[in-house]
């Protein structure tokens, strides 16, 4: 089981790995913010999983349910700044 | 090698940081520094600091992007310096040497998790035995923070609610 775990942990690092091309390389800023996104997501998943390798989960659920609202609190910063400024 | 399951994580770090330096665009700079925060907190939770952790994630990936965006709307989005200047000779010379000095003195610390280390013999293990019964916390780290050390505690509280006024004071919005 600590195999398995730990490959859906290679696995998810190589996601973000993927992800990270697209924020780093996106021609437009929704690229970007789409990338974000789904490295936030990922790295979500990835501390649940990492809670249960430790077999912690009980802790590791605290920090990925406050990702999941810093993540919310983000995306809206981002999108009232493109709403006021305009996409470049 | 101690560290080898962190290296992909790492490396992580490496392109996201040095993405933030090289990106022209300031937007696009702040949301990699977002995705910076995110790695660096998942490196902290799998060393076991799920508070540091935790922190990472609050301040790191969400209150600093926020405060950046906020920056961004009383500035330029887009950075001006035409081509940044060529790093002079003392820094190619002085800081590999830096680094070089660092990774050499890194071979004397004390291994992870080393039960033997001075940070773990010291006074750690009277907080871990005692803090229950001197405190009723049941969190260690809560009762050094917040009980042990709340003088401490207290007066960085003080340091941050200035720098927030400071904050809030630089970025208000001018109502005409």
């Amino acid at each position: 089981m600590k195999t398995f775990l730990f490959c859906v942990l290679v696995l998810l690092v190589i996601l973000i790995g993927v992800y990270l091309y697209r924020v780093l390389q996106g021609p437009t800023i929704f690229d970007r913010v789409l990338g974000l996104n789904g490295i936030s997501t990922k790295a979500i998943i990835l501390l649940i999983v990492m809670g249960l390798y430790f077999e912690r989960v009980d802790m590791f659920i605290d920090i990925s349910t406050g990702y999941a609202l810093l993540n919310l609190v983000g995306a809206l910063a981002v999108n009232k700044y493109l709403e006021e400024k305009g996409a470049p | 090698m101690t560290f080898a399951n962190e290296i992909p994580l790492l490396l992580l770090l490496l392109v996201t940081a040095a993405g933030a330096i090289l990106v022209k665009d300031l937007m696009s700079a702040v949301l990699l520094l977002g995705s910076y925060s995110f790695t660096l907190s998942l490196v902290w939770a799998w060393l076991g600091a799920v508070d540091v952790a935790f922190v990472e994630a609050v301040v790191g990936a969400g209150l600093a992007t926020v405060l950046f965006l906020l920056t961004l709307f009383g500035t330029a989005p887009k950075d001006t310096r035409l081509r940044r200047p060529p790093p002079s000779l003392t820094t190619l010379i002085v800081f590999p040497l830096l680094g070089v000095l660092l990774l050499y003195a890194a071979n004397d610390l004390p291994g992870f998790g080393d039960p033997n280390s001075p940070a773990s013999v010291h006074i750690s293990p009277s907080y871990l035995e005692q803090s229950y019964q001197d405190t009723h916390t049941p969190n260690v780290v809560t009762s050094v923070l917040m009980d042990y050390r709340s003088l401490d505690t207290m007066v960085e509280t003080v340091v941050i609610f200035t720098s927030g006024i400071a904050c809030a004071l630089l970025l208000r919005r001018q109502s005409k």
